[in-house]
């Protein structure tokens, strides 16, 4: 069974979501999309200032055989990218909750964390995709 | 390993093993008002006798006449060894193999081709091949819009001298996604882009192409055309003659900072003009944008042993693993062209191909001085070119082909309707094929048909 912080949002697409002390949101994928994805040879980083809407692909995280999007959760402005991964992708795979986050978002809204999943939600949906 | 079909047997014993008794039936799903009985216009299959007999008579209609016409394809003499070697039977094949483990001599020859695209080009990285020039074309446009993230624009705005062919595939292959594609009008005097109309293009494009050599065989001023776009904030897009990068200064140095993304036709590096075809396109781009390529990608890596070997690589962006969202519908490449062209390239050389190069830079020059040695013929421009120029003649062109042609001579490309600023202009041609007895040959015979009939009286 995957790790799943209990003090994190997550959405379905396996992404979590942490709210910072001042407003902002980091973001990154879960353990179990690290484990499902394999060893990451890339991500593909958004820009510092992109203002994707809800649902917009914003990064790519790219295993030997898979590829797959990461999606804005809400509507935001990126604030800050984690430009180590550019050489060393493999720490979303050895720490996705820590050093391998992705982007610090700026949410449009302060009401939009509230549709996210929490971790008991998340990990019911962990369960039922393994039923 | 073999790569041979599977008989009825093995057909028989995969449908028995998952219970389905036709492979009809695997595709009841498609539902029957979209299933096409017969191909309209397709006629029955022919035997290989009576295909063999219909090819000859067609290839016998383009005869054996001079040829002067350039204009995207071009008449090389090929060393007899390429083709020899092309087709071994280890090469030879309907289907270029990819798995590593079957096909390390085939992987090994389009990674020694990346090589020396990368090289010729001067970029980082270089695809296994595209269809053609045209198409190539295309795709290095939608890769543009991948990789310039931070335009919004879907314009594509083309150098006056980008082929208009090319233009045409972009627009019917990627038109569809949005893109736009709109010329920067040409300066007649001198054959050359306007440069100054870069600035007054309004929004800012997401790419401009460049041609180098033009398509009427003008040399742009590259350097210019590279950093003005780059200050708009477009991606650049080199459109190359390979030939021709043997003694020009290659994409990856034109500017302050290079083109972005270089793609062309690979005919003249060792495939003949076959009617038109097959062809291969090649592309190459500056690392950072590889992801974004299209095709087909070799590696050079090691095996468990350590040893040295080849293989598909960063196949993330194909269709197979990123499905939609692939870089391109094309994932295989044109092998057995571009096993063609290495094996040219090996044997010309560096050396070889500048020397291929300077010869039909030559051989041009002389024939413009002896067709404008005849009266109603002119430069149109007094521009440097590569190995084809625009002639401007005192009557429309077409006619004065139709003669020529009826006396053995391809007398050139008739650039009128693309280019209706240039008046009565014919786009000519020679490479290294052609000896001071072709030339003049062609000269006589033109001098012979103007002083026939009528030149157009001076308008206005």
């Amino acid at each position: 069974m995957s790790e799943v912080p209990g003090d994190l949002k997550y959405t379905k697409d396996h992404e979590w979501i942490r709210l910072e002390d001042d407003g902002s949101v980091t973001l990154g994928i879960t353990d179990h999309a690290q484990e499902s994805l394999g060893d990451l040879v890339f991500v593909e980083l958004p820009e510092q200032g992109d203002s994707p809407g809800a649902g917009d692909g914003i990064a790519v995280v790219e295993s030997v055989k898979a590829a797959s999007d990461v999606y804005a959760p809400f509507e935001c402005t990126v604030e800050e990218i984690n430009g180590t991964l550019a050489d060393e992708p493999e720490k979303v795979n050895s720490d996705p909750y820590g050093g391998g986050w992705i982007a610090r978002l700026a949410p449009a809204s302060p009401a939009a964390l509230d549709d996210l999943l929490d971790a008991e939600a998340y990990e019911q949906l962990l369960a039922e995709a393994e039923d | 390993m073999p790569f041979i079909p599977h008989t009825e047997d093995d057909i028989r014993a995969m449908l028995d093993t998952i219970g389905v008794d036709s492979i009809g039936r695997l595709f009841e799903e498609i539902p029957a008002e979209l299933v096409i009985d017969d191909l309209p216009g397709v006629p029955d299959g022919l035997g290989e006798m009576e295909v063999a007999r219909l090819m000859h008579g067609r290839a016998a209609r383009d005869g054996s006449p001079l040829c002067f016409i350039g204009a995207g394809a071009y008449e090389h003499h090929i060393p007899a060894a390429v083709w020899e070697i092309t087709t071994r039977g280890e090469f030879y094949s309907a289907y270029t193999p990819y798995q590593a483990e079957a096909s390390q001599g085939t992987l090994q020859v389009i990674y020694e081709y990346q090589t020396m695209i990368a090289g010729l080009t001067g970029m980082d990285v270089s695809n296994a091949s595209l269809y053609d020039g045209a198409s190539a074309l295309a795709e290095a446009a939608l890769m543009a819009v991948r990789a310039n993230r931070k335009s919004r624009s879907r314009r594509v705005l083309l150098a006056a001298g980008v082929n208009p062919v090319y233009r045409k595939v972009a627009e019917a292959i990627a038109g569809t996604q949005g893109l736009e594609f709109d010329y920067l009008p040409l300066d007649p005097a001198t054959g050359l882009t306007r440069l100054e109309a870069l600035a007054e293009a309004g929004e800012a494009p997401v790419a401009v192409v460049i041609q180098q050599p033009s398509f009427l065989g003008t040399l742009e001023d590259m350097d210019a055309l590279t950093d003005r776009a780059r200050e708009l904030g477009s991606l650049v897009i080199a459109v190359v003659n390979p030939t021709s990068l043997a003694v020009l200064k290659p994409p990856g140095e034109w500017g302050e900072e290079g083109a972005d993304i270089v793609c062309g036709e690979g005919q003249p590096l060792g495939v003949p003009l076959s009617s038109g075809g097959p062809y291969f396109g090649f592309m190459a781009a500056r690392k950072k944008f590889v992801r974004q390529m299209p095709g087909r990608i070799v590696g050079r890596t090691v095996d468990l042993d350590g040893k040295p070997g080849f293989t598909l690589t960063l196949q993330a962006r194909e269709q197979h693993i990123r499905r939609s969202k692939a870089t391109s519908n094309i994932c295989t490449n044109q092998g057995l062209m571009v096993t063609a062209a290495t094996l040219y390239l090996s044997l010309l050389g560096e050396e070889g191909l500048a020397r291929v190069a300077t010869e039909c830079h030559d051989r041009t020059a002389a024939l413009c001085a002896a067709l404008t040695g005849v009266d109603g013929v002119r430069p149109a421009f007094d521009t440097p070119f590569f190995h084809e120029a625009v002639l401007r003649l005192d009557r429309p062109v077409a006619p004065v082909l139709a003669e020529l042609a009826a006396r053995g001579v391809l007398g050139g490309y008739d650039v009128s309707a693309d280019y209706p600023e240039l008046g009565d202009a014919l786009l000519v041609c020679a490479t290294e094929t052609k000896t001071e007895a072709d030339i003049r040959c062609y000269a006589e015979a033109m001098a012979e048909v103007l002083a026939t009939g009528q030149p157009r009286r001076a308008a206005g």
